[in-house]
């Protein structure tokens, strides 16, 4: 039978291959944002595993509003992306340094 | 090896082996489309954990709407990739030292001595005649109904935002009214005007 552990280490996994994407591809707004997505998915993973295990619908619940935030995000982050491209023709993280941060 | 946990490690590996494509691959859009192969995957593994409603939704939301608006957007975009990738090996090492370290501590934490299924077991099988999303609207619209309706502005707060980010007047493009055309009266365009006929030289 697949444990508990079996879902939680390979959302472990998928966290961690995703934190070392956002190192990876420090420069690209895109990959980053892909990133993230991942970084849900992982996190979600875990939330109907433990909703599985336990017995208890409400965990699948909060991945549902998880799935929704996370589609208004993307939206959102894309259409800014959009944006960002028309105005100043890149989306290099290392070129948007108008704010002098 | 049961049938059921052969296709947790075929899910699972392609999963992880997908968000590592993900991750390296040169051009975005097999970036994004090895990220709808991690998203099909998971959605595997929902299944097998009995969420068949939210498996459904992951495949037709994410799948369906999200990817497909990252594939235009990857594809709108007219970038350089080769600059994008300037500092992709100088990063690698730390990448890999970090992901590593996660993972051997995340891995510590959530060993099968704790979350295994002496401590967790395997719960039963729900019946033939269970129904996921009857059980998961009777939660949500009862007792979720408030954070129900949130979710839902959300997403009108989140069409707005897109569309009015987006959306640019352009003053100079030479467009046609249809209902200023459509308005237009004889009189306005042409002029009956009494003349004498051209004498003959």
């Amino acid at each position: 039978m697949i444990a508990l552990s079996d879902y939680l280490i390979v959302a472990a996994i998928l966290f961690s291959v995703s934190v070392a994407g956002i190192f990876l591809n420090r420069k690209n707004v895109l990959l980053l944002l892909m990133c993230i997505e991942l970084m849900l998915l992982a996190v979600n993973i875990n939330f109907v595993a433990f909703s599985h295990f336990l017995g208890d619908v409400h965990g699948q619940i909060f991945v549902f509003f998880i799935l929704t935030v996370a589609a208004a995000e993307a939206a959102i982050g894309l259409a800014i992306l959009v944006v960002l491209f028309r105005t100043r023709r890149t989306i290099n993280v290392g070129d948007l340094d108008t704010l002098k941060g | 090896m049961s049938f059921e946990k052969f296709l947790f490690y075929l899910f699972a590996v392609f999963l992880i082996g997908a968000a590592i494509m993900v991750i390296t691959r040169k051009n975005p859009v097999h970036s994004v489309l090895f990220l709808v192969l991690a998203f099909f995957n998971s959605a595997g593994l929902w299944m097998l954990a009995e969420s068949e409603f939210l498996a459904l939704a992951l495949v037709l939301v994410y799948v369906g709407a999200v990817m497909v608006l990252f594939l235009f957007v990857v594809m709108m975009l007219d970038i350089n990739i080769a600059e994008l990738r300037a500092g992709f090996v100088r990063n690698l090492p730390v990448a890999l030292v970090v992901a590593i370290l996660m993972v051997a501590e995340l891995v510590m934490v959530l060993s099968p001595e704790r979350f295994g299924l002496e401590r967790y077991a395997a719960p039963a099988l729900k019946p033939a005649d269970y129904n996921n999303t009857a059980e998961l609207g009777m939660a949500l619209f009862t007792q979720h109904i408030y954070a129900f309706e949130i979710a839902g502005a959300i997403l009108l707060v989140g069409i707005v935002a897109a569309i009015s980010l987006t959306l640019r007047r352009r003053p100079d493009t030479k467009y046609l009214d249809p209902g200023q055309q459509v308005r237009v009266r004889a009189s306005e365009r042409l002029r009956v005007i009494k003349m004498k006929a051209e004498e003959k030289a």
